[in-house]
């Protein structure tokens, strides 16, 4: 029992992906571990083609081909996800964990009314009355806050904002311990983004799933997440505490994300980019990934890669961190 | 249901349009049928004699335009469509009712087992896409829907007729036979049309599956279809439900374009089996300079493409909910 307690939700250890193209492996992810506890909410945040939705599909083993699995395990609540085949998932699917994606719209089958779609992910696990689905889907409906009519509702006939809770309400059919979020509010203006934000974290604490949440807007996760990892490359480069990670960035890309958005509260200065452009995964650069654009190279960031150093309970992948050295 | 209401409009003034090209066409023609018909009575015939033949066939050349016009709207709508010269004194009506079981039978379920089976292996295809399935029948059949459906015809006959004796030589039945709703003459018309359905089949099957194939690949790259996973569902039911019913649709048209065009027939097919259809009919009218079963058999063309695309466009809108909400 005492195990069970202190086991971490999600376990995952040096995961790699690669998408095999006709010149080769590119690495998208590259030897990625990180831990999720129970109802906890992890932030993930980089720059568009930084891996962090391909790292997501593959917890959710998601992928498609030339995307696979090339090395790594994948511990969910004790079982090993990488080796398990599609059938054996099937009984962890959306009833152990379920996935939010990227655009509702896209998402949610055209031709199925959203009470037909709660209905299939239902009946693929369990036999349930038609009266006891139709009570359940109802009471999901209520919990996101739409009305329950539209369980006869088609996807079209929903607003952006609908559909995404539409989406996130099927996500709790069975209350799942993870709910794996891809850019949920990506799609939506920020009036919008908002009230999701809001109402995710609420039912996040109601109900007491743990959730990954990938982002590139920063600022979106900043009041919600409990941890925050940064990631660059295919690699992560920092990960740590949401609050000490925004007051005190340590790795030279996170302090270069902090500068690139303005912040409300906080004193007027001017917004800073990164200079250059993230590597090509195909051919990424020797060392350290971030040295061709870091402002604080060292002679060794050319020729060693960084291990992850702790510093004040984050972990960082940057030489600055080396206390040996 | 303003969708439908839309289509039935549109369906009533393209039926009217091409009733009334239909009148118009043949009036505006050089010759006539009487014309054509005296030519078999050699000239002897009197002033008398062309106008009986011209009554009979509908033709009232001492009416006004528009008098005959309303005739002959009246006429359709109760279904007198003239008398025929090739089956004489038979009516139009009656030569058609004699061909058409066939041509339906035939053609038509051949169209509609060519639709189901393509659509099938072309769902499969894509799901297992880079299969054994997916190298050999795509391509097997698409090079087999390039060669001409008679020279295959000719071929079939050639081999299961001719050298193996396992199917007839032609025609729909066997002519000691009585045409009648027994097993025995339904198994008897089932051997006559298995080798022309089969070369319908065998040539039409290409394109619904290279289509629903393409589809499908598109389909099934679809995010509904990753979620479909994410959510445990089985295969079966992600192929059909979420990934099939979708790539189903653009396909729908097409098929309903080629249900209309069954009446047509498949001519060649019915000519190189001397089968006892439309598409035959339709050769011998046009031989017979026959005008009024051609008129008919041209009718009856366009009403069955007509009434095809309504029963497609009430499909579609069963299937996909998007088009229902359309305006």
């Amino acid at each position: 029992m005492i195990a069970t307690a202190t086991r971490p939700l999600l376990e995952i250890k040096d995961l790699s992906v690669d998408y095999l193209t006709d010149r080769g492996a590119v690495r998208a992810v590259d030897r990625v571990s990180l831990e999720v506890q129970r109802g906890e909410f992890l932030g993930v945040v980089g720059e568009s083609g930084c891996g962090k939705s391909t790292l997501l599909y593959s917890i959710a083993r998601l992928l498609t081909p030339p995307a696979e699995i090339a090395s790594g395990d994948i511990w969910f609540d004790g079982h090993d996800l990488v080796s398990m085949s599609d059938s054996e998932l099937r009984h962890y699917r959306w009833k152990q964990y379920s996935v939010v994606m990227q655009s509702a719209m896209n998402a949610l089958n055209p031709v199925m009314n959203i009470g037909e779609q709660l209905r299939d992910a239902f009946d693929a696990h369990q036999r349930f009355t038609g009266r006891q689905i139709t009570a359940r889907s109802e009471e999901l409906l209520r919990i996101v806050g739409i009305d329950p009519v539209h369980l006869r509702s088609y996807p079209h006939q929903l607003s952006g904002g609908m559909r995404q809770r539409a989406m996130i309400a099927m996500a709790l059919a069975f209350t799942p311990e993870l709910v794996i979020m891809d850019e949920p509010t990506s799609a939506l203006d920020v009036v919008a983004q908002r009230s999701l934000m809001l109402k995710i974290k609420q039912l996040q604490r109601e109900f007491g799933f743990a959730t990954i949440f990938v982002t590139h807007d920063m600022s979106l996760v900043s009041h919600f997440s409990d941890r925050l990892a940064v990631m660059y490359a295919g690699q992560i480069v920092e990960i740590g505490e949401t609050a000490r990670l925004f007051a005190e960035p340590k790795h030279p890309y996170t302090v270069g994300l902090m500068r690139s958005f303005p912040s409300i509260r906080g004193e007027l200065q001017p917004l800073a980019g990164i200079p250059g452009s993230p590597p090509d995964l195909a051919r990424p650069p020797a060392g350290c990934r971030f040295h061709p654009r870091c402002p604080k190279v060292m002679d060794r960031c050319h020729m060693e890669e960084p291990e992850f150093y702790a510093e004040e309970g984050d972990l960082i992948r940057c030489f600055l961190f080396d206390s040996d050295a | 249901m303003t969708y439908l209401i839309r289509r039935l409009e549109f369906f009533a003034i393209t039926l009217w349009a091409a009733l009334t090209m239909n009148f118009i066409i043949p009036r505006v023609m050089p010759g006539s049928p009487a014309e054509a018909m005296l030519v078999r009575f050699h000239g002897r015939a009197s002033p008398q004699t062309i106008r009986t033949i011209e009554i009979a066939l509908g033709f009232h050349t001492d009416e006004s335009l528009l008098q005959q016009y309303g005739e002959y709207l009246w006429n359709m709508a109760h279904l007198n469509l003239g008398t025929s010269l090739t089956f004489f004194p038979s009516s139009v009506g009656k030569a058609i009712m004699v061909g058409l079981p066939w041509t339906v039978g035939l053609v038509g379920l051949s169209t509609v087992i060519a639709f189901v089976l393509g659509t099938l292996v072309g769902m499969l295809s894509a799901w297992r896409r880079g299969g054994i399935l997916d190298g050999a029948l795509p391509t097997v059949f698409i090079m087999v829907s390039a060669f001409p459906y008679f020279w295959i015809a000719l071929v079939a006959i050639l081999i299961f007729s001719f050298t193996l004796n396992w199917f007839p030589l032609g025609f729909g039945y066997d002519l000691h036979q009585h045409i009648e709703l027994s097993w025995d003459f339904i198994g008897n018309a089932i051997w006559h049309g298995f080798l022309p359905a089969l070369t319908i089949v065998i040539t039409s099957i290409g394109g619904w599956i290279l289509t629903m194939r393409n589809t499908m690949i598109t389909t099934l790259a679809e995010d509904y279809v990753k979620m479909a996973r994410a959510k445990g569902l089985s295969p079966v039911r992600i192929m059909f439900m979420y990934a099939g019913r979708n790539a189903i649709l653009p396909n729908l048209t097409g098929f309903a374009m080629s249900l209309g065009f069954v009446i047509s027939g498949a001519i060649l097919v019915e000519i190189v089996f001397n089968y006892p259809g439309l598409g035959y009919m339709l050769l011998q009218a046009v031989n017979n300079e026959d005008f009024a079963l051609m008129q008919g058999l041209f009718l009856l063309i366009t009403v069955a493409v007509l009434v095809a695309v309504l029963l497609a466009d009430f499909l579609t809108a069963l299937l996909d909910p998007r088009t229902r909400a359309a305006d």
